[in-house]
C-alpha cells in the first residue's frame, strides 16, 4: 500500500467560520456523545448541536467520522533548543497536526536544558512563531536537570512554563525533590516524574525479565519504577505536592498510584500506548525502536495499564514522543538512543488494539486524551464548551493504513509500529478554527 | 548420521545456535574431526578449500586466542585473513558499525569474523551486509564457536554427548559463552545445570532441559563435564561479590570440590583463566582438564564452520 498523506492548511483560504457538519461529536469534558454540527467562528467554539444552519466560509463533511476535542499530548520531545536534527517545533507540530494534537507539551531535557526563564520565554515566541499548534513549555525542575539545586521555577511560571519536570532522568536526591514539591505548593503547577532509580536501571536497555535473560542484553527491573513511583507518592503524601507520575509501565506502580489516590494523595499518571500494547517480547537487539526508557514490560503490565486507564488510576495517555535522527537509531542496540516518535500513530493504535478489540468505549479514549489531560494541568483545551479555542480532531475509526516511516511528518524514523496495518486516522485537525486536512493522495 | 549430506550451512551466517538445528551442529562436529586430523598431521598444514576467499576479523574487544583462532583457521584453509583492532583503525574516528561493515564488504570480502560488545551486533550486520558474518561473540549473548568446541572437546572425551550431565559454573550473568553453550548443549540431548551465586545469575531465566542452582555443590554433584566460567574482575567491583577471595573459597572449583563430580569429570575452561579464583592451578592442570584440547579443537571448529559457510564443506 502506497499511501501519502498530504496536510491541506485551511488559513491559505483566509476564512472566518468553519463548520463541521454530521459526525459522531465526543466531547466528554461536557459528557457529550452524539450525532451533531460543530460551528467554529472567529477561532472559538460557537456551537455544537444537530443541523446547525449557519452558512459558514468553510464547511466540512464528517459524517461516519468522529469529532472530538483536538487532542492534548502532554508529553513529547521536540528537541528544541539544540537538538534539531531529532525534530524541530516545525517538524513535530506537523507530526501532532497529522495525529489529531492540537496541544501538545515538550520536555525540557534539550541542549541546554529549559531550566531558566530566558529560555521558556524563547521557547514560548518560538510557538507562537511556528503557530501550527499549541506548543506548550514544560521547565526543569532542577539546574541542567542535575538533581542537585532547584531550577528558577517561578521565573519560568511567569514566562509561561505549565509544569516542571526532570523527564529522561529520577531525581535521586530525595531531599532535592522534597523541596521541590513544598517549592511549588501554592502554585498549583505539577512536577512530572521519570520514575526509575537511576542504580538500578543504569546501563540497562531492556525490560529485565526472561528475554534479557536469553539475550543477554543488560535489564531495566520493573522493581526500580516500583521503588522511585512509591517514594515520590510518599513524599507527595508528606508534603502535600502535587505529582504526576510520567510513562507508568509497571503493574506495582499503578497498585502504588491506586493505593495513594486512595489515600487522597495529589498523584496523577500518565501511560503511553506503546506501554499499553506492546511488550518485551518484541525486542530484538537488530533493530533499536524499541529502545525506550521505561522500557516495554511483560503483557501483565500491559494488563495492568489497561485496568489502571479504565479504574482512573492513570488519568491520561500521552506519546512520550520521542525521536531521533534515524542515524542515532540505526545502530547497536546497547548504543542507540532510547524513544521513538509516537504523534502520528497513537489514535490509530489506541483505535486498533483497544477499541476495535473492545477493550475501551471512544468517549473514555478521547476523555484520556483531551479532558483529563486539560484538567490536570489546567490548560483552556480538551472541550467543545461554547467559547473554547476551536480545536477539533476529526477522526475515522475505520480506515485501514499502513505505518510508513518515509511519511512521517516527524524527523523521527524508527518506530515498532512501522509497518504495521492500523484501522483508524485522524483525518482533519483544526487548530483554532484553522481546518488542516490530511488528504491521501 | 543418515542424510547428511542434505545439510548444508553454505552462505549461512553463524549468529547464535539459537538458530542452529541438531543436524547441522552434527555437521560441524564430523567435519571438524577431519580438521582435526590436518592440524595433527605435521608438516604442510595448508589446504586449498577457500583459496581466493577472503576474511576479515573484525574484533572490537580484546581477544587472543579467538582472534588468533579464526586467523590460523582461515589460513590453513588457504584463505587471505586480515585482522582489524577497533584501537587502530577508523572506528576511533568515530565511524560507526554500519559505515565499517559496509567498507569492508565494500572491499570484496566474503566472510566477516566479528567481535563486539554489543549484544545484536552480529545479527544487525547481516542485516547490514551480504558477506557471512561469524559471530566471534557479541556482548553477554552468544559466542557460537566456543560453544560448538565444547561439544567437540566432550565428544571428543566422552565418546558421546547425549545423557551427559554438565555443569556450568561461574558468571552465568555475564556469559555469552553460558547462554551459547545452554542453546547447543540441549540440542544435543545433554542435561545441562548452570549455576552461580544469584548476583551471578540471570534473573527470569528459564530455558527447558536447564536446571539452574544456587549452590555449587547441587549444580557439579555427580557431573560428567564441569565447564568453569571465567569471572572478571571488574564483577568484583560493582559489587557482585564481596572480594575475590570469598569467591574462590566457596565457589573456586578446587580438588575437594572435584570429588563430588564423577571420578572421570572433565574440566572445561573457555580462558583465559584466573587461576586462584575461579578455579586452582592444581584442577587447571589435572588430568582430566581438556582445556589444552580445548584451545587445539577450537582451531578445527572454526576451519569447519568456514569451509562449510564459504565451500559447502569438502564431502
Amino acid at each position: 500500500m502506497n499511501q501519502t498523506w498530504q496536510i491541506q492548511r485551511g488559513d491559505e483560504i483566509n476564512y472566518k467560520s468553519l463548520l463541521i457538519r454530521g459526525g459522531r461529536v465526543i466531547d466528554p469534558a461536557n459528557n457529550f456523545d452524539g450525532i451533531a454540527d460543530v460551528l467554529i467562528v472567529d477561532g472559538k467554539i460557537s456551537a455544537v448541536k444537530p443541523n446547525i444552519d449557519f452558512a459558514a466560509d468553510c464547511q466540512f463533511d464528517a459524517t461516519g467520522k468522529i469529532v472530538t476535542p483536538g487532542l492534548i499530548d502532554m508529553h513529547v520531545h521536540l528537541r528544541e533548543p539544540g537538538q534539531e536534527a531529532k525534530e524541530d517545533f516545525l517538524s513535530g507540530s506537523k507530526a501532532a497536526i497529522a495525529g489529531g494534537f492540537t496541544t501538545v507539551a515538550t520536555m525540557p531535557n534539550t541542549t541546554p536544558n529549559v531550566d531558566n526563564a530566558a529560555l521558556v520565554r524563547a521557547m514560548v515566541k518560538r510557538a507562537e512563531d511556528v503557530g501550527l499548534i499549541n506548543i506548550k513549555i514544560i521547565g526543569a525542575v532542577t539546574k541542567g536537570r542535575k538533581g542537585l539545586e532547584l531550577a528558577e521555577m517561578r521565573d519560568m511560571i511567569d514566562a509561561g512554563a505549565v509544569a516542571f519536570s526532570d523527564d529522561g532522568s529520577f531525581d535521586d536526591n530525595a531531599k532535592i525533590f522534597m523541596n521541590a514539591l513544598d517549592y511549588l505548593h501554592d502554585t498549583g503547577k505539577v512536577i512530572i516524574c521519570h520514575e526509575e532509580e537511576t542504580s538500578l536501571v543504569k546501563e540497562g536497555v531492556m525490560n529485565e525479565g526472561k528475554r534479557s535473560a536469553l539475550l543477554g542484553l543488560k535489564g531495566r527491573p520493573t522493581v526500580a519504577e516500583d521503588i522511585a513511583v512509591a517514594r515520590d507518592a510518599l513524599l507527595a503524601e508528606y508534603t502535600g505536592g502535587r505529582l504526576h507520575i510520567a510513562h507508568i509501565s509497571s503493574a506495582r506502580a499503578v497498585e502504588i498510584v491506586r493505593d495513594a489516590k486512595r489515600r487522597g494523595v495529589k498523584i496523577t499518571a500518565e501511560v503511553t500506548p506503546q506501554h499499553l500494547t506492546m511488550t518485551e517480547d518484541l525486542v530484538n537487539p537488530v533493530d533499536a525502536s524499541t529502545k525506550i526508557n521505561p522500557p516495554l514490560r511483560t503483557q501483565a503490565d500491559c494488563d495492568a495499564m489497561l485496568q489502571g486507564l479504565l479504574d482512573g488510576t492513570i488519568d491520561m495517555i500521552v506519546t512520550d514522543h520521542s525521536p531521533h535522527a534515524p542515524e542515532e537509531k540505526d545502530r547497536e542496540y546497547m548504543y542507540a538512543p532510547s524513544g521513538f516518535p509516537g504523534l502520528e500513530t497513537s489514535i490509530a493504535v489506541l483505535l486498533t488494539d483497544l477499541y476495535h478489540k473492545g477493550k475501551i468505549d471512544l468517549p473514555t479514549l478521547i476523555a484520556k486524551m483531551t479532558a483529563a489531560p486539560a484538567q490536570v494541568f489546567n490548560l483552556n483545551a480538551g472541550t467543545l464548551s461554547i467559547g473554547a479555542p476551536g480545536d477539533v480532531a476529526v477522526i475515522d475509526t475505520e480506515l485501514v493504513w499502513t505505518v510508513d516511516a518515509d511519511k512521517f511528518y516527524t524527523r523521527g524514523s524508527h518506530s515498532p509500529f512501522v509497518g504495521r496495518q492500523l484501522k483508524g486516522r485522524t483525518v482533519a485537525t483544526v487548530v483554532g478554527g484553522n481546518l488542516m486536512k490530511l488528504n491521501q493522495i | 548420521m543418515e542424510n547428511i549430506s542434505e545439510v548444508s550451512l553454505l552462505g549461512k551466517s553463524v549468529v547464535a545456535l539459537e538458530n542452529f538445528t541438531p543436524e547441522e551442529i552434527r555437521l560441524v562436529l564430523d567435519t571438524a574431526y577431519g580438521m582435526k586430523k590436518i592440524i595433527c598431521r605435521g608438516g604442510d598444514k595448508k589446504l586449498s578449500n577457500l583459496r581466493g576467499k577472503a576474511i576479515i576479523n573484525l574484533f572490537y574487544e580484546p581477544s587472543t586466542r579467538t582472534r588468533t583462532s579464526f586467523e590460523l583457521a582461515g589460513k590453513y584453509l588457504g584463505a587471505d585473513v586480515v585482522s582489524i583492532n577497533s584501537g587502530t583503525s577508523s572506528i576511533v574516528k568515530g565511524e560507526s558499525l554500519r559505515d565499517t561493515l559496509r567498507t569492508i564488504e565494500a572491499m570484496g570480502v566474503d566472510a566477516i569474523v566479528m567481535r563486539h560488545k554489543a549484544e545484536g551486533a552480529a545479527d544487525y550486520a547481516t542485516k547490514v551486509v551480504s558477506p557471512v558474518i561469524i559471530n566471534a561473540g557479541d556482548g553477554a549473548h552468544a559466542h557460537p564457536s566456543q560453544a560448538l568446541l565444547d561439544l567437540f572437546t566432550i565428544e571428543q572425551k566422552k565418546g558421546r554427548l547425549a545423557g551427559l550431565k554438565v555443569a556450568i559454573v561461574g558468571d552465568i550473568l555475564h556469559s555469552r559463552v553460558a547462554r551459547s553453550d545452554v542453546y547447543a548443549m540441549t540440542k544435543m540431548g545433554i542435561d545441562v545445570h548452570i549455576a552461580g551465586f544469584k548476583t551471578l545469575l540471570p534473573r527470569f531465566f528459564e530455558f527447558e532441559g536447564v536446571t539452574v542452582h544456587e549452590n555449587l555443590e547441587d549444580a557439579i554433584k555427580d557431573a560428567d563435564v564441569i565447564n568453569v566460567l571465567r569471572i572478571q574482575l571488574e564483577r568484583q567491583q560493582a559489587g557482585l561479590f564481596p572480594s575475590t577471595r570469598e569467591y574462590a573459597r566457596v565457589y573456586g572449583i578446587n580438588e575437594d570440590r572435584l570429588k563430588l563430580a564423577k571420578d572421570d569429570v572433565l574440566i572445561l575452561h573457555p580462558g583465559p583463566q584466573n587461576k586462584g579464583l575461579e578455579i586452582s592451578s592444581e584442577v587447571t592442570y589435572c588430568k582430566q582438564s581438556a582445556i589444552h584440547d580445548q584451545v587445539q579443537n577450537g582451531v578445527a571448529i572454526r576451519m569447519a564452520l568456514l569451509d562449510l559457510t564459504l565451500n559447502g564443506g569438502t564431502k
